[in-house]
């Protein structure tokens, strides 16, 4: 069974619709022993870094996320919840969970490309350049675009975690793996058919269970 | 690079779309969500619903329309029409839709904006400006004013400076559409169009007057709009969007091309 991390941020009726589309059996809960039972957590969020945090650390979500990485089942973290597994985001002066090292930052005032100043928040469709090969990303064409929202981006220090990169005015990591955790900056339950197919991809990985 | 984004809008009263939409051997939609659906299928990048629901009793019906829609495609996207206050984006929002859109509400009443920045994230809010060109004045310095109540109230407020204020405000995105060009079919404002955009920093999708492809690649180009609202070019079949975008394409425009 698949759970869905319910931490009060933001969309994650979305998650559960495109779970739906795809034949996916799921639960919806902030119980860690529901949560303990899953197969594979998702962890996404839409919102801000500062209340997500406050939230999960009341839940002791922050502590059980740590342990669940230890277990070696696959964990997704989408967009808000890809962000706040680094160890520190700028929004709002946050320390974060810690499951990758590093830091989650601000696009430059100045970003531009081609002499245009660059809108912020990111908003919008773009592409991801993979470094290699990932289960989750499967059958993926490297000219599918995922849909993506936020002002800030995750700056993994180690750049092994890195499993993806897309362009806006700069190279920032849109996509983080380590181990049995994949975590992207753009939103796979709005991204159309590739985006329902990394879903799908990450229902059927194993991580590092044997 | 990011792509630019090509939205065709919907207008929905008491849950059926306003006008029929004609697609493949002339059938007529008259379900928003099918209309949804097909352009999902067509390659929107995302899809924008107004409510123009007249009495608010029948509001309801639209709720379970963003629930259907949210249930069908897997792209982000919007209602606007009837967005009082945090209440209600809440209750369109639960339902599915990822933004919501204020006009008359917010210049009524601008805070509704931060409340729902706050609530929801400044993602998720859109404010729809309404505007139509006037004589340049000490009080419309821009020469383009901010009407309301479906262009029939003007409102003395000038329209470059509600679009800045709105972004301080905590508007994420800006859906600007023109009175002037609205229905004329004949091409989007692009002064206007330039000069909101040139001057926040956020987002602006630009609205009224598109007719054919020509349009989209000037405004997405010549008026530095990031998306191009369409409607009657697509929905009696002049254009499907995938030629609009494969038009664009070969402009270089980038637009997302597989889906």
């Amino acid at each position: 069974m698949i759970a869905i991390i319910n931490y009060n941020a933001g969309n994650i009726t979305s998650v559960a619709r495109a779970l739906q589309n795809i034949g996916q059996d799921f639960v919806i809960t902030d119980d860690t022993k529901k949560l303990d039972a899953a197969s594979h957590v998702i962890f996404p969020g839409v919102g801000a870094a500062g209340e997500a945090m406050a939230y999960l650390s009341e839940k002791k979500l922050d502590v059980w996320l740590k342990k669940f990485m230890k277990t070696g089942k696959p964990l997704l973290g989408i967009c808000l919840g890809t962000q706040i597994i680094l160890d520190y985001s700028e929004e709002n002066d946050t320390a974060c969970i810690g499951l990758v090292p590093g830091s989650t930052k601000r696009f430059p005032e100045q970003l531009s490309s081609e002499g245009q100043t660059l809108k912020i928040p990111h908003m919008g469709w773009n592409g991801v350049t993979l470094r290699r090969s990932h289960p989750v990303f499967a059958d993926i064409s490297p000219e599918a675009e995922f849909y993506f929202v936020h002002s800030y981006y995750p700056a993994p220090s180690d750049e092994t975690a890195v499993l993806g990169t897309t362009e806006y005015g700069m190279t920032f990591c849109s996509v983080l793996a380590k181990e049995n955790l994949v975590a992207t900056q753009f939103h796979p339950e709005k991204s159309g058919r590739p985006g329902l197919q990394i879903l799908r991809n990450f229902c059927a990985w194993r991580g590092n269970v044997k | 690079m990011l792509s630019k984004r090509i939205i065709p809008c919907l207008d929905v009263r008491a849950g059926l779309l306003t006008k029929g939409i004609k697609f493949k051997g002339n059938v007529d939609i008259g379900d928003p969500v099918e209309a949804a659906r097909e352009y999902y299928e067509q390659g929107a990048d995302e899809i924008v619903f107004y409510d123009i629901t007249a009495s608010s009793d029948k509001r309801d019906i639209m709720i379970d329309v963003v629930r259907r829609v949210a249930e069908t495609i897997f792209i982000p996207f919007s209602v606007g029409g009837g967005i009082r206050n945090v209440d209600d984006m809440r209750r369109v929002i639960l339902a599915g839709a990822e933004k919501i859109s204020v006009n008359s509400a917010a210049v009524d009443e601008p805070k509704i904006i931060t409340e729902g920045a706050k609530a929801f994230g400044s993602q998720c809010v859109v404010l729809g400006m309404d505007v139509k060109k006037v004589e340049a004045s000490a009080k419309i310095p821009s020469g383009y004013e901010i009407v309301i109540h479906g262009g029939r109230k003007f409102t003395g407020i000038d329209a470059l400076w509600w679009a800045k204020e709105a972004e301080k405000l905590g508007a994420g995105e800006i859906c600007l559409n023109s009175i002037d060009a609205d229905g004329m079919q004949t091409g989007y404002e692009l002064n206007l169009t330039a000069l909101i955009s040139d001057n926040v920093r956020i987002p602006v999708i630009a609205s009224g007057g598109a007719g054919k492809p020509e349009h989209l690649a000037e405004v997405l180009t010549k008026g530095n709009a990031d998306a191009a609202l369409i409607a009657s070019m697509v929905h009696y079949r002049t254009y499907t969007i995938s030629e609009i975008k494969q038009y664009l394409n070969n402009k270089q425009i980038k637009t997302r091309m597989l889906w």
